[in-house]
């Protein structure tokens, strides 16, 4: 399997305080790939780098490399906004645009992303993007409601979709369910395991059985240390490293 | 694409059924071996083994994973615990019918003994049961799987039956004694194939009702 990323020594500090070690990982393509650990040891910081959200970060900084299909996502080759087009994000809580229809909240990605579309092709990918994010035959009817009327599930599976609309290569989850009930959840981890085969999921999780369930492979952070990666099969049955294991049968974190 | 739970349960219900099918058939060509006094079926059992053996592996392994990727609950972990104790006894099922070609290869050796009766019909009950217990695991049928218990004692009969039979040989002529012997020993590893096909029966059981029939005498 093939990398799309392809971190290498990547560090990152806030001020003084160092949050991520040298990490070194590669990422496969159209795999999921669950990024686990205790609160405080860097995942979040660490799937932010893939996409630079930490660009605007006051105090941030970062050493190391990372390579997106070989290319260093910080070259001057690469713009940011585009990066972010390849490479999509869905945050912790739900967040649709508050004056935007369902229709819109899907749309606005092509629009904002400068693709000149004609109505018919934009009204095609919207559609598409909600099949995919298995949402369309709850909203198909409802496509003129706000965004925000829907339930929390709901709005999640539609911010996917908003993400998936500009066709990325690579989707980044940031604890993608903790705001939502366990049936939503549910969702989301099928969600998952659909779009698995087409897309490059990243998904940072404190839940670890979820990181279970949905994972093809999973990396145990700890202090900003990458423990172990290894696939899930693997780390949930016999990790190599005994701090995972301590982690993952409940003994710390 | 990761497989979705729901496939990955008839993943293991699938390979439980082809070891079954396995198992069964081993037991079935051996005893067609011994009649047909077949040196070829015997070694084609023989070959069987390692599929048996290797299919043991693999459905172990994909239990283990899933219990430890996708935490089954209720229905779902009793199905896959089962499909772990039901595995050990096909298993066993299959190294019986190794012991049976063992016994083959000596008895085919030398002329025979008399026309077999006894044994084959044993061999049908101990097959017919295994494969009842195939069937209950596969459809969930609980009421098929207490039926199939109480015809363990048909075959346990059977063996009494010539056991008896055979001590006759054995004291009138002792030359007839190794032969009667492997004899014996073909139909108490007979037996022991009921008896594994009873335990799947006990788990598929506690698989559809939850509920514990092991260790109860005669059922309740």
């Amino acid at each position: 399997m093939a990398n799309v990323f392809e971190i290498h020594d990547l560090s990152g500090w806030f001020g003084e305080n160092q949050v991520l070690k040298k990490i070194r990982m590669g990422i496969g393509k159209n795999s999921v790939t669950s990024v686990m650990g205790p609160s405080g040891c860097g995942k979040s910081t660490f799937i932010r780098c893939l996409n630079r959200m930490h660009d605007m970060t006051p105090g941030f900084r970062m050493s190391g490399e990372i390579l997106l299909d070989g290319t260093n996502i910080h070259s001057e080759k690469i713009d940011p906004v585009y990066l972010r087009r390849r490479v999509g994000m869905v945050f912790q809580q739900p967040n649709p645009f508050p004056r935007m229809s369902v229709f819109e909240n899907v749309a606005v990605g092509l629009k904002l992303n400068g693709k000149t579309l004609s109505r018919g092709d934009i009204a095609e990918r919207v559609e598409r993007s909600l099949v995919m994010a298995a949402l369309w035959n709850e909203v198909k009817d409802h496509l003129r409601l706000p965004g925000t009327s829907l339930s929390g599930g709901q709005q999640q599976r539609l911010c996917i979709a908003r993400a998936l609309a500009v066709e990325p290569e690579v989707l980044l989850m940031d604890e993608p369910c903790s705001a939502l009930d366990p049936m939503s959840t549910a969702k989301i981890e099928e969600l998952i395991e659909d779009l698995s085969g087409k897309y490059t999921i990243v998904v940072v999780t404190h839940n670890m059985q979820q990181a279970a369930r949905i994972s093809d492979q999973v990396a145990f952070f700890l202090m900003g240390e990458l423990i172990e990666m290894d696939k899930s099969g693997k780390i949930f049955t016999n990790p190599s490293d005994k701090r995972t294991e301590q982690y993952i049968t409940g003994r710390f974190g | 694409m990761k497989k979705h739970y729901s496939v990955q349960l008839a993943d293991v219900r699938e390979l439980v059924l082809r070891m079954g099918g396995l198992a069964e058939q081993m037991t079935r060509r051996v005893i067609e071996a011994l009649v047909q006094r077949d040196a070829g079926i015997l070694a084609e059992v023989r070959a069987m083994e390692s599929q048996v053996n290797q299919l043991h592996v693999e459905i172990d392994e994909a239990c283990l994973e899933l219990i430890a990727l996708r935490q089954p609950a209720a229905a779902d972990l009793r199905f896959i615990t089962a499909a772990m104790k039901i595995i050990v006894d096909m298993e066993r099922i299959g190294d019986q019918a190794i012991n049976i070609v063992e016994r083959g290869e000596s008895l085919l050796a030398v002329p025979p003994l008399k026309p077999l009766i006894d044994i084959p019909r044993m061999a049908d009950i101990a097959q017919e049961m295994l494969k009842a217990s195939l069937d209950a695991y596969v459809n969930g049928d609980d009421e098929l799987a207490y039926r199939t218990i109480l015809k363990d004692d048909e075959v346990d009969q059977l063996k009494d039956q010539v056991f008896r039979e055979l001590l006759t040989f054995m004291m009138s002529d002792p030359t007839t004694i190794p032969r009667a012997m492997d004899l014996i020993l073909v139909s108490r590893h007979i037996e022991r194939i009921a008896d594994h096909a009873t335990n799947i029966c006990e788990d598929v059981i506690f698989m559809v009702k939850g509920k514990d029939v092991r260790h109860q005498g005669p059922l309740a």
